[in-house]
């Protein structure tokens, strides 16, 4: 047997560390600043770039894909060599892959802040940074799976499986919820509308979760929690099975992130049947993990490592219950919008993906660095800070939404709303917000002193590079091999392998899209539902570009307590020219799908809008809106009119031909109009300001459809 | 919009491939089922050692 010599690349790994612990520092930053935001509004300084419409999608980008996106790819390069008892098939594609990476982090961060968003959740980026993450991720899949390819070892050990998987559908996931038609340099509108884009957008969110945030995580736990264990993982067989039952399910449940809105019923029911399967897999995965340590467990009374992964599986566990129930059509009535999901995604977040992280490095920077942790009891402090972080984190917001949802729920025996002002919620909400505050600075106190900690371990030991190996060569193993069944071929042919998730996850996505793409009874049109004005396009970019839509919904249920407090209860038809959809997904403030309809509580004047974008508590001493002066400032991007509506008729709104160039005739006139409306109330304002465009819209909102 | 559902109309015969990915997603699993539990304890445990037999470092 033939035995070779080789080295693995410990300094990509190294790399992809530090970019792990650089952007933990900062998401956990971003997140803070939101917290405060949410509790004390005067810290979004009044400007634009650095309002909580804008900072929340950076913080929840820098957390999804910075942080755990890196802590991904030091798993896969640590982990992925030594599977297959090979160097990573190319240096420089995997220098490629993490500075383009890290590039589109950067770009990220100062296109989300200075208003350049799709507006859709988890994918706000415009196209031409689209377009950069779809090519630096195929380069990480083509460096994947080269390496397999030129593996040492017959067999692929089941967290390959999730790797592939993870590349495969995140490909197709980002591919779809990206289509969209450049009409400008960093501005596109999707080509799906309304209730589609909506099914589209929650078929990526959710599955943003299933295989950014799940998947590869499991890959990583089968990897390293054996490895920190020092014992195999307790059932191989179970794993398998978790594997294809996961991302089988997973792809199916993303409707039930829509329970109750305008999107077909049984689609909705769809996504219910699938979530409550998902506990099996999920919980299989649970059980998977924390039995691997049966017979172990006093060391995990001892080592860090394994207490940041018990309590990560755990909280696996605790999410991945409750998400099932969550996604329960009676359940999510009272949960929806409130602050449950925010403590739900925490547990996830924090719990999951970060204490996961930590525990990984915890065990590999001493590994790399040829050295004993600096720090064992720092590191024992890290795990209880981290700990009674997300606690302190998720419980104040369990409350909050049980409170809030109860308020907003409860009637007098006269059968009117007892709180039919939706900001007299927030009073009871403030101690909530505080206290979350106090979580997250001890989950980031925790994290500092694992930077510390780590940063120093690295100092007092001696790096190693590249890393000196032996193992037989391929051929000479394969001899052996005389009779296989399918599953045993199939493990050891990674493209077909990925051929067959891809497959598996194209079935789900392909039933659940295409039907409600085609059957026409799906979406029921109605005839008064006309296209946005051009003034109105403008208004509706102006609310995407400030993240209104990270607050306020644009979706009134079919439930009593909504269709009193905001009006009629949203149809499908009304959603069909809207490129991209607005429905939101938290309630932080009002429902706004009536805003235009007069006489309905959602309405408001010209005069109340205009005097709320300046300042909000003006109108609502208890609002903790942001101010958004800027409105009354900046100019209405005139110039930008006609390409806005040559790109809306290309994606079926029916403008008439040639319209592009009347069409800011239309908009001054309905410009003046508002402009006159005002000055009744003594303001003068010019009709080319964006709070004209954006109080068109707000008045446009819910008024094509007859309700009281 | 338009684009996609135009492509999707002129597949014929469309609505059945929902009913086929469901035979399809229900046959493959059962077929993993099948193979993770008729495959023997000794080829499993070797798949689960593989994470610790790098005795690197």
């Amino acid at each position: 047997m033939e035995t070779q010599t080789f080295f693995y690349d410990n300094k990509i790994v190294k790399y992809f560390i530090n970019a792990t612990l650089l952007w933990a520092i900062v998401g956990l930053v971003a997140g803070l600043f939101v917290a405060l935001q949410m509790s004390f509004p005067a810290l979004n300084f009044g400007l634009d770039f650095t309002s909580f419409g804008r900072t929340r999608p950076v913080h929840t980008n820098a957390i999804i894909f910075a942080f755990v996106g890196n802590g991904i790819f030091t798993a896969v390069y640590y982990s992925l060599q030594r599977l297959c008892k090979a160097r990573m098939y190319s240096d420089l594609l995997s220098k490629l892959h993490f500075w383009g990476w890290q590039l589109i982090i950067v770009l990220a961060a100062v296109t989300l802040l200075a208003g350049y968003t799709t507006g859709k959740e988890y994918a706000e980026l415009e196209w031409p940074i689209d377009i950069l993450i779809a090519l630096i991720w195929v380069i990480f899949g083509w460096n994947m799976i080269a390496t397999i390819l030129k593996r040492r070892v017959q067999h692929i050990y089941v967290s390959i499986w999730f790797y592939l998987a993870t590349f495969i559908t995140v490909a197709v996931l980002h591919i779809v919820n990206s289509l969209e038609l450049p009409v400008s340099f960093m501005k596109s509108y999707p080509v799906f509308a309304g209730v589609q884009d909506a099914l589209v957008q929650w078929w990526y969110g959710h599955n943003a979760v299933a295989f950014f945030l799940t998947t590869p995580y499991l890959g990583l736990m089968y990897y390293f929690l054996p490895k920190a264990a020092n014992r195999p993982v307790y059932s191989y067989r179970l794993s398998i099975v978790h594997f294809w039952a996961l991302i089988f399910i997973y792809i199916w449940s993303g409707p039930h992130h829509l329970l109750y809105t305008a999107l077909p019923g049984w689609a909705q029911s769809l996504g219910v049947v699938f979530s409550v399967m998902l506990i099996a897999p999920s919980w299989g995965g649970m059980a998977n993990g924390l039995l691997t340590l049966r017979g172990a467990w006093d060391s995990v009374r001892k080592d860090p490592v394994l207490k940041f992964m018990v309590v990560a599986v755990t909280a696996y566990g605790m999410s991945t219950f409750e998400g099932p129930m969550l996604s329960l059509k009676n359940v999510n009535a009272f949960t929806h919008y409130s602050d449950w999901n925010i403590a739900h995604v925490h547990i996830g977040g924090l719990g999951w993906n970060g204490f996961l992280t930590f525990g990984m490095l915890y065990w590999l920077i001493p590994k790399l660095y040829n050295i004993k942790l600096y720090s064992v009891k720092m590191a024992n402090v890290h795990f209880w800070l981290g700990t009674l972080g997300i606690l302190f984190y998720a419980v104040p917001l369990y409350a909050s939404a049980v409170l809030q949802t109860l308020m907003l729920n409860e009637f007098t025996a006269d059968g009117f709303l007892k709180y039919p002002v939706f900001f007299e919620t927030f009073s009871n909400l403030s101690p909530m917000y505080h206290a979350r505050i106090i979580g997250g600075i001890l989950y980031f106190v925790g994290a500092v002193l694992m930077v510390y900690n780590l940063i120093k371990t690295a100092k007092i030991g001696s790096f190693v590079a590249e890393e000196k190996t032996s193992a037989a060569s391929l051929q000479s193993t394969h001899e052996h091999v005389v009779k296989e069944d399918w599953h045993r071929v199939l493990e050891r042919k990674p493209v077909r392998m990925a051929l067959l998730a891809l497959v598996l996850i194209l079935i789900g996505s392909v039933f659940e899209i295409i039907p409600t793409s085609l059957i026409k009874s799906n979406i029921p049109t109605i005839s008064s539902v006309k296209p946005y004005s051009p003034l109105e396009l403008h208004g509706r970019d102006i609310y995407i570009k400030n993240g209104c839509s990270n607050c306020h919904s644009q979706m009134v249920r079919p439930l009593r307590a909504e269709t009193e407090r905001y009006g009629e209860y949203s149809k499908a038809g009304e959603f069909v020219y809207d490129h991209p959809f607005l429905w939101g997904s938290r309630r932080t403030g009002p429902d706004l799908a009536r805003g235009g309809v007069v006489g309905s509580s959602s309405y408001k004047a010209s005069v109340w809008h205009f005097e709320h974008m300046k300042n909000p508590q003006k109108m609502n001493p208890a609002s903790i809106m942001p101010p958004y002066p800027w409105l009354l400032e900046k100019d209405i991007d005139l110039e930008g009119t006609a390409a806005i509506i040559t790109g809306m008729r290309k994606l079926g709104v029916p403008y008439p031909e040639n319209y592009e160039a009347t069409a800011n005739n239309d908009l001054k006139i309905q410009a003046q109009a508002i402009v006159d409306e005002l000055k009744k109330s003594n303001i003068t304002i010019d009709g080319n300001k964006e709070i004209i465009a954006l109080i068109a819209y707000m008045h446009k909102l819910g008024a094509d459809i007859t309700t009281k | 919009m338009k684009l996609i559902k135009h492509y999707f109309e002129s597949i014929d015969g469309i609505e059945i491939y929902p009913i086929i990915s469901m035979f399809v997603f229900i046959s493959i699993f059962t077929f993993a089922l099948y193979w993770v539990f008729k495959s023997s304890k000794k080829h499993m445990d070797e798949m689960s050692r593989m994470p610790l037999d790098n005795d690197e470092l």
